[in-house]
């Protein structure tokens, strides 16, 4: 096996009485890359990324979580999760809590912890500092709860679905944050439903649908996307026309020339990664 | 060696943070640290006669309330918040980190032991000002009780945290523990004059440890001779020890055998 790399998976199964809820799947993350997990709901996304997190044991198969396996239990086990972090689905603990008061605590778990103020800033809360957890919006607590998936300077970060519920801006300057952070070194799985967010911060996407991957991509080549037809519309007798075609630069230039240079509302769509991914899961249904 | 000063240093670390979470909580400080005190003010308002030559039922029942106490405050105190941990997502949480698990039951004890010493001295203290509770004198006395307070305290901690994965929801925990708690408070003698309940109690409260508790309390507070009106003629410290220790072995093993992060 290739211990290099951040996640190695070979084989890996895992059943819940007769259900099969991921079966035989290969996965490889590199250090140092975000790689997003795409995935109806119950395809097998969370129980995969528990078995990587050390939550669930697999029925079989080989995992190594940076050289590591996550289903050793004692010691080893508690130094190795210094080196991750973990955000998970939405919780709602230390309610009674502030969120300094919080983030420090957690500090003292680790080795080599964050300083404390700058991770609060760097996840924006510095506004919150002194508020009870309680009191954060939703956004806020998933602010919280990156603060404390990232204080022990992980060198993975597993971060599942971490903007569900959050507005667009909110969203855009989360996605900021993730990416300061892939700057800095930090390799990252990542669950999420949301096609924008996966072509907006994945260097590679896996697609899991019924507890097998599809397909393992980049954003841009995912299902063929890059070779795909484009759809070229333009504005004719008051008409909408439109043509599909392998090559539109050809069909645009062809066009210019019978419009002198002047197409009327001219467009060139490429199917966008949501429409490549739903006609992915749609298939094997 | 350096592992376990660091699992003791998180150990405190946590218990820092427990208390602060409960003594946030003001349902939690009413109902776990002043309930006992508001049980004996309307005891003792209520029953004003005397069980025996110089004892009082406040005295009779300032003993039982510092044994069942012990019970609020680590047993049924844990039993609920544990659950209610599991399901607001502190335990997973918690898992995830280097802490290790030793910590985490290390913060739980140390929040026990102390929530027992402010309500112990809560009750002694409203007990003598209100009720003319007579302390001890006898350093021998204070042994004893300081023994029963610890060896009380850690059996009904580990009890606490067995029991709590029996709950199946945080929600429901309270239903479930409460009505466990105040049944054996019943049989064991700490509402009413232990003797004068039927056999059959008597006999199935001998079983707990609350019982045993409230026995060896009232060796403390009362005077020596009442000694000859319990089940036994005696206060059977002996005996106290032994079954204590016996449920602080058992609910050791239950506790590191049973418990769960989540609920899966």
């Amino acid at each position: 096996m290739n211990t290099s790399a951040a996640i190695e998976v070979r084989g890996l199964s895992k059943k819940y009485g007769n259900k099969v809820a991921v079966n035989s799947i290969d996965l490889t993350v590199e250090r140092g890359e975000i790689f997003a997990l795409l995935g109806p709901n119950g395809a097998g996304k969370t129980t995969t990324v528990e078995i990587l997190e050390g939550y669930r044991v697999a029925n079989s198969g080989q995992v190594r979580v940076l050289g590591f396996d996550p289903a050793t239990k004692g010691g080893p086990a508690q130094k190795w999760r210094n080196q991750i972090g973990i955000v998970l689905q939405s919780t709602n603990d230390a309610a009674d809590l502030s969120v300094l008061e919080t983030i420090s605590h957690f500090a003292h778990y680790y080795e080599k912890p964050r300083d404390v103020k700058q991770v609060i800033k760097e996840v924006g809360l510095e506004e919150k500092v002194s508020a009870n957890v309680r009191e954060l919006s939703g956004g806020q607590r998933r602010r919280l709860d990156v603060a404390l998936g990232i204080i022990g300077s992980p060198e993975l970060l597993f971060l599942d679905e971490p903007t569900t519920g959050f507005d667009p801006e909110a969203r855009r300057s989360f996605w900021e944050l993730i990416r300061t952070l892939k700057s800095e070194g930090t390799t990252i799985l990542l669950t999420t439903h949301y096609l924008d967010e996966a072509q907006a911060l994945a260097d590679r996407v896996g697609v899991i649908n019924e507890g097998v991957i599809i397909e393992i991509a980049t954003p841009d080549t995912l299902g063929g996307r890059n070779n795909a037809p484009a759809k070229v519309t333009w504005l004719e007798n008051g008409v909408t026309q439109e043509l599909l075609t392998k090559n539109p630069t050809e069909e645009v230039l062809k066009l210019s020339q019978r419009f002198n240079n002047q197409i009327p509302e001219l467009q060139v769509l490429r199917p966008n990664l949501e429409e490549i991914y739903l006609r992915m899961i749609g298939e094997l249904k | 060696m350096n592992t376990l000063k660091e699992t003791l240093r998180i150990g405190v670390l946590r218990s820092f943070l427990e208390i602060k979470q409960f003594m946030r909580q003001r349902e939690s400080v009413v109902f776990t640290l002043f309930f006992p005190v508001i049980l004996l003010f309307i005891f003792g308002t209520v029953f004003k006669d005397t069980i025996a030559p110089g004892v009082t039922f406040s005295q009779y029942f300032v003993a039982g309330m510092i044994a069942s106490g012990l019970v609020n405050t680590g047993f049924q105190q844990l039993a609920i918040t544990i659950p209610m941990q599991r399901d607001d997502g502190t335990l997973k949480r918690l898992r995830g980190t280097p802490m290790s698990v030793s910590s985490y039951f290390i913060g739980k004890a140390l929040l026990v032991t102390i929530l027992m010493i402010v309500q112990t001295i809560l009750l002694l203290f409203f007990g003598s000002v209100v009720f003319d509770l007579n302390l001890p004198t006898d350093p021998m006395l204070w042994w004893n009780f300081t023994w029963l307070v610890i060896l009380g305290t850690a059996c009904s901690t580990v009890l606490g945290i067995a029991f709590s994965v029996v709950p199946k929801s945080g929600r429901g925990a309270s239903a479930v523990v409460s009505p466990i708690v105040i049944i054996l408070q019943f049989f064991s003698g700490v509402f009413f004059v232990f003797t004068s309940l039927p056999v059959w109690m008597q006999q199935f409260a001998a079983l707990f440890p609350l019982k045993w508790l409230t026995q060896g309390m009232r060796s403390v507070f009362l005077p020596e001779d009442f000694a000859t009106q319990e089940v036994g003629g005696d206060w059977e410290l002996g005996k106290t020890a032994l079954i204590l220790v016996i449920w602080l072995v058992l609910g050791l093993i239950l506790s590191i055998k049973t418990f769960k992060w989540s609920r899966q």
